[in-house]
């Protein structure tokens, strides 16, 4: 029997839920309050809310940098996530990130990724982060993942010996 | 107690992403380098566990622009215009280090790169490249 394939898993009806539970599961997304607010196809709004304990610049108030580098991570991997069919844990490649100015001070961040080709391998993903519209960026991301790199290592695997899970040499 | 690295490391500890993160800082003459104890919230993938990527990130951009501002003799933190981070191991649930090399200052922007690593100086769990927009009243 032929069968269609199956949709991205992105176009599932409980996906909003499963991804803000993956937002959870991760202990640096709770740190930082960050939340999924939106998904569509293989694209994912997120939001990371405004705190004291984030700030970049005490004189300014201005959010650090590396709190947009995660969110942007975070969110661009999800958006790797949802543009697969059966859904896999992806590791960044690489990340690339523009900024456009300083986020204002006081105000929570928001980002939307989308994830624009997806092969075996490989997820390439775009990100822009703003207040108000994408127009009006804080910053642009490009990024790329190696779909389940974890593959062949165990739970566990950093727990061991320095090189358990990594390449032996 | 007055060299720039000295007052640059005491910067750094008021950054509050900084204790966010629980960064410290040591150098040795002009060369800094940045600690990050392990913790359980710096973690992406619990399952391994990992460090999240965005945190290793952030401590190399914040070694980066704490290493430019002494290496220019500047009282400020630069302003980041663009990183580029590769990962090339997942970050272990143990201390990572990070260090930065000034590779060019000009009037304006400067390039920089960093590298973050863990138990072996010479297996970088991720490196970064970056542009940094210098303080323009120091000149």
């Amino acid at each position: 029997m032929e069968m269609s394939e199956p949709p991205p898993y992105g176009e599932g009806a409980d996906v909003l839920e499963r991804v803000r539970t993956m937002m959870q599961w991760t202990p640096q997304g709770r740190a930082l309050g960050m939340e999924v607010i939106r998904i569509e196809n293989a694209k994912v709004w997120g939001r990371a809310p405004y705190k004291p304990e984030l700030v970049g610049d005490p004189e300014t108030g201005v959010i650090a940098g590396g709190v947009i580098t995660t969110f942007l991570d975070q969110l661009c991997g999800m958006a790797a996530v949802l543009a697969m069919r059966e859904p896999a844990i992806v590791a960044t490649i690489d990340l690339r990130i523009d900024y456009m100015r300083p986020a204002e001070p006081g105000r929570d961040i928001l980002a939307e990724a989308h994830c624009y080709k997806i092969g075996r391998n490989v997820a390439f993903v775009r990100a822009i982060a703003y207040e108000d519209a994408p127009e009006n960026a804080i910053a642009h991301a490009t990024a790329a993942f190696m779909v389940n790199p974890n593959a062949a290592r165990r739970f566990g695997a950093n727990l061991g010996d320095k090189n358990s899970g990594g390449k032996q040499r | 107690m007055s060299e720039p690295q000295d007052r640059l490391a005491a910067a750094l500890a008021r950054i509050p992403y900084a204790r966010f993160l629980g960064v410290r800082a040591e150098s040795m003459g002009d060369e800094l380098t940045l600690i990050l104890p392990y913790s359980e919230h710096l973690v992406g993938n619990p399952l391994l566990p990992a460090l999240h990527g965005g945190v290793v990130g952030a401590l190399m951009e914040l070694t980066a622009i704490t290493q430019l501002a002494i290496t220019n003799n500047s009282e400020r933190f630069p302003k980041t215009i663009d990183i580029g981070v590769e990962f090339l191991r997942s970050g272990r649930p143990v201390e990572t280090y990070s260090r930065a090399r000034v590779v060019k200052i000009g009037r304006r922007i400067a390039n920089v790169q960093a590298e973050a690593w863990q138990s072996q100086r010479d297996e970088p769990i991720a490196t970064l490249h970056g542009h940094f927009l210098l303080d323009e009243e120091e000149g």
